[in-house]
């Protein structure tokens, strides 16, 4: 953890001087080695948060719930940061703070689905209809990721096109290339850092339940 | 019935929000009817499991020896009925409010509202039985199948307005496919979880 939020710091410093001013964007630009990892790990986060919910219908094991639960919490704050680097670099790029586009709906949804998830497990006092409750909702909430996308691209889009995987290879120069890819790897590390902090917290919450039930 | 009322309501509130010397009704028309159906269909939903649990008849339906996969089936499709009722009343009401010719463009319609709210209330059927005894109830349904209903709107929008300007239902085959594969996916999703949202 405490080494991912070091590597942020460094990413940060690495975005800003030593990587090539674009050309039409000018400064605007360098936000895009935060928002684009940052999106990367909330969509991680959402598929760890379906992975573990399916696993603990099958399995029952109430470390995955935990696990679903600190991703979710996770994920709810990199969607923040996503939804509000992106406007503050589609004002001066495209003139506008929104767009009904593509990959900001799927975000914006993203989002709502994150805080309806949590809105429910803070409604459900039994942890384990908790559990329960919350896994349906997380599973039928991974599997709409993907239609709402696709019904929004069908709606239309204006977001930048993908530059990485693409058919004819990577389309960045090298140096800010690889200050993409290291802002990949140090929110992936950041993610998984604050998702274990935060699981931390879930496990000695529920040692603290069962005490206290255990006492009354 | 206070569904059906309520569905009346928004599409009158939906003609007086809207400045007639800017936007012909007719425009505005898909949308009504969407954000309308979208409404009621939320209502009707919120009180969908309200009847088992207030006199504990879920427990008997429990006891019965049937499994939790048919009594899903047998709530969606109660579920169906109903939500079907209200659009039966809904769409010959927003023909007559917005003063619209179909020309031959209703059974499209009605293909695709059932396309549509196949999806949302199978999702709608689970979230219903598990909000309902919940607290808060009534805000958190909407809170969370709100955006499962987007992807049936969008689609369900799109497509009545081109049948609406008097285009041929084949023209949006896409949309119709992905109503379709949502019905599918999210109908197997529901059936399989739905029996953990009923475990005791």
């Amino acid at each position: 953890m405490t080494l991912a939020l070091l590597a942020l710091a460094a990413h940060y410093v690495r975005a800003i001087q030593y990587t090539p001013v674009e050309a039409t964007q000018g400064m605007a630009q360098k936000i895009f080695y935060v928002h684009v990892p940052a999106a990367w790990s909330a969509f991680l986060a959402y598929g760890i948060v379906g992975l573990c919910s399916a696993l603990f219908l099958w399995l029952h094991d109430r470390r995955l719930d935990l696990f679903a639960e600190a991703s979710a919490e996770v994920g709810t704050v990199l969607t923040f940061i996503v939804l509000t680097t992106g406007p503050l670099w589609g004002k001066p790029i495209w003139g506008t703070w929104w767009q009904w586009e593509v990959r900001l709906t799927s975000t914006l949804f993203l989002f709502f689905l994150f805080v309806g998830y949590l809105t429910l497990r803070r409604s459900v006092y039994d942890p384990l209809e908790r559990a329960r409750y919350s896994a349906v909702v997380g599973i039928l909430g991974a599997m709409l990721v993907p239609f709402i996308h696709l019904s929004v691209w069908m709606f239309r889009t204006i977001h930048p096109k993908p530059i990485i995987l693409k058919p004819d290879g990577p389309s960045l120069p090298g140096s800010m290339l690889s200050t993409l890819l290291e802002g990949f790897a140090i929110f992936t590390v950041l993610y998984l850092g604050m998702v274990m902090v935060r699981y931390g917290i879930g496990r000695l919450q529920e040692e603290k339940e069962a005490r206290h039930a255990a006492a009354s | 019935m206070a569904a059906l009322v309520f569905a009346a309501l928004i599409l009158v509130i939906f003609n007086f929000a809207r400045d007639p010397t800017v936007l012909r009704a007719q425009e505005l028309a898909p949308s009504a009817l969407w954000i309308t159906i979208t409404f009621a269909s939320v209502t009707a939903l919120n009180r969908a499991f309200a009847v088992e649990l207030d006199h504990g008849a879920l427990d008997g339906l429990l006891l019965a020896p049937v499994g939790r996969e048919a009594i899903y089936l047998g709530k969606l499709l109660g579920n169906l009925v109903f939500v079907g009722f209200v659009q039966a009343i809904t769409i010959p009401l927003f023909v007559l409010f917005f003063n619209l010719d179909l020309h031959g463009a209703l059974p499209g319609i009605l293909l695709l509202a059932f396309l549509a709210t196949l999806g949302f209330t199978a999702v709608g059927t689970v979230f219903s039985a598990l909000t309902a005894r919940v607290q808060f109830n009534e805000l958190m349904l909407p809170v969370l199948l709100l955006p499962f209903m987007v992807p049936p709107l969008i689609g369900a929008a799109q497509v009545s307005s081109k049948l609406l300007a008097g285009r041929p239902l084949a023209e949006s085959a896409g949309w119709l496919q992905i109503l379709a594969t949502y019905d599918i996916v999210f109908l197997t999703l529901s059936v399989l979880v739905f029996p953990a949202v009923l475990d005791e």
